[in-house]
């Protein structure tokens, strides 16, 4: 399957309104990565003022859901779409309840950008979580990419950089146990900071979804909840 | 995430495993194998192999002139009454060849019996239309036909806006009504198969949404085929779908496959509306 396979229909306006979702899903997506990246840098610079951007920019994520989501139902309701079509318009609509997801979790990351003391960010691992905001900003845009570009091979590639976001996560959250027994005093604060690596491992979870739904899309598989060597088996060959 | 991928195996094979139907589990009930056909020098179908399975709906889709009524008229021998068509290969029912020397053929289609796209009840009353049959075969008794009548009208969900009038002529029935009235009749004589070509082609959709209700409530009883135009009822109603191009078969599978997973791109192509 390659790009051009949705400019093949004999409808032209059915074309154009596949292209037309896939093109909104991938503005969506634009807007999850910037909110996560500003998050993240909000969260370890201390950055009140891009924290707060963050916090108020998450509408427009949810408002492009409800849009994307109507249009796929105007889709259904008046293609009735198969096979590839369907898989699409399927494939779309549970992209974009992650991607908001995603961006609810960014928000929760970008608040630690107010309420996070210097003290706290001078003694947790903030290297490692802007590590791990980095990889977790890599998987989003990768998802994406391999969503836009139909690339099976690539959907895997990237869904296998959750393992490394899944160890650092495991590395932060010994760090910041460490210094919550040294001193009891700081665990309503490191906690905060625990909640937001784990929702910047959500992210990447939820990046991983985006990745199956590729592999669904287009190979007609459905490749949840299995292990990443099965999700590589499922994903080689040719469909057609 | 590590601990879902604990349990993730089972949870893939299970849904492989239960998801749908299976040729191989099935019951056959009509099988062809290498069947051609040709016009005179024209080849319509060539080489055909396919199990119909029993008690299903199998559907055949395909562009027009692909051969998918050309192929649905082998399986009563519809095709003997053109002059020009002749035949190669096999087609078993319940495992007897039907083009053997020695079989009957009207009584072949008293088993496989046929409904058409356009409803052709006879110039009679309602009820002697689903009576025919039997009179022909020689039913005299009216206790006996008038249980067969109401019995056939009733699995063909059409007593209950006819018994008040079963003996005014069949053409005052609306078209969705004409067409149950003819299922009616097929079924009075207690056939094995149905064969459906478009039978829903000159309905309205409320009409025709009537029809592929029956079709489901028949296939308890039959094995029902249909060829359609009309690729959503196909997938509404059907639990096996075969595509058909240019006289060969091309994909089959059950319904749900190959509506979402087509194998084949000619598959993909003809059912999202893409050039081919």
């Amino acid at each position: 399957m390659d790009k051009t396979f949705f400019k093949q229909h004999i409808s032209q306006q059915f074309n154009a309104e596949l292209e037309d979702i896939i093109k909104q899903v991938m503005a969506m997506g634009g807007l999850v990565e910037q909110q996560l990246a500003d998050a993240v840098h909000a969260m370890v610079e201390g950055d009140v003022e891009l924290a707060e951007k963050v916090m108020t920019s998450d509408y427009q994520v949810n408002a492009k859901e409800v849009e994307i989501d109507e249009e796929c139902t105007h889709i259904l309701a008046r293609r009735q779409p198969t096979a590839s079509d369907l898989r699409l318009v399927i494939a779309v609509i549970k992209t974009i309840t992650d991607l908001e997801r995603m961006g609810d979790e960014a928000e929760r990351v970008g608040r630690m950008g107010l309420h996070l003391l210097d003290e706290d960010r001078n003694s947790a691992p903030m290297a490692d979580i802007a590590s791990m905001g980095e990889h977790a900003r890599e998987m989003t845009r990768g998802a994406l990419d391999a969503f836009a570009r139909m690339d099976v091979d690539q959907a895997v590639r990237v869904a296998q950089l959750d393992i490394q976001i899944d160890s650092l996560y495991e590395t932060i959250t010994q760090k910041l146990m460490k210094q919550m027994t040294a001193s009891p005093d700081s665990v309503p604060r490191l906690m905060d900071i625990i909640w937001a690596t784990r929702s910047l491992e959500r992210i990447g979870d939820r990046a991983r979804n985006i990745c199956e739904y590729v592999v669904y899309f287009v190979k007609g598989k459905d490749v949840r909840h299995t292990s990443y060597d099965q999700m590589a088996e499922q994903a080689t060959g040719d469909r057609h | 995430m590590s601990d879902s991928q604990t349990h993730s195996v089972n949870v893939a094979q299970n849904t492989q495993a239960h998801r749908g139907l299976s040729l191989d589990r099935e019951d056959i009930c009509l099988t062809a194998e290498g069947l051609k056909l040709f016009y005179g020098e024209d080849q319509a179908l060539k080489g055909l192999d396919i199990r119909i399975p029993k008690n299903r709906i199998t559907a055949f889709i395909g562009p027009s002139g692909c051969g998918k009524s050309t192929f649905l008229r082998c399986f009563n021998r519809m095709n003997d009454l053109i002059d020009a068509a002749r035949i190669e290969g096999t087609i078993r029912l319940d495992g007897d060849d039907i083009y053997e020397k020695a079989v009957d053929v009207p009584e072949l289609r008293r088993r496989v019996g046929m409904v058409f796209q356009k409803p052709n009840p006879f110039p009679k009353s309602i009820y002697e239309n689903v009576a025919y049959g039997l009179r022909l075969q020689g039913v005299k008794n009216r206790r006996r036909l008038d249980e067969v009548v109401e019995k056939s009208l009733k699995r063909a969900a059409l007593w209950d806006e006819v018994k008040d009038r079963l003996h005014e002529n069949a053409f005052g029935l609306s078209g969705g009504q004409q067409q149950r009235l003819v299922i009616a009749r097929a079924i009075a004589i207690d056939p094995e198969v149905l064969l459906l070509d478009e039978p829903c082609s000159a309905l309205d959709p409320l009409a025709t949404l009537k029809i592929e209700e029956l079709m489901i409530e028949l296939k308890k009883d039959y094995t029902l085929v249909i060829v359609t135009h009309n690729m959503q009822q196909a997938a509404r109603v059907s639990d096996y779908t075969a595509f058909m191009y240019m006289g060969e078969l091309i994909e089959y599978a059950d319904t749900d496959t190959l509506f979402t997973s087509p194998a084949k791109k000619q598959t993909e192509d003809y059912i999202t509306g893409r050039f081919g």
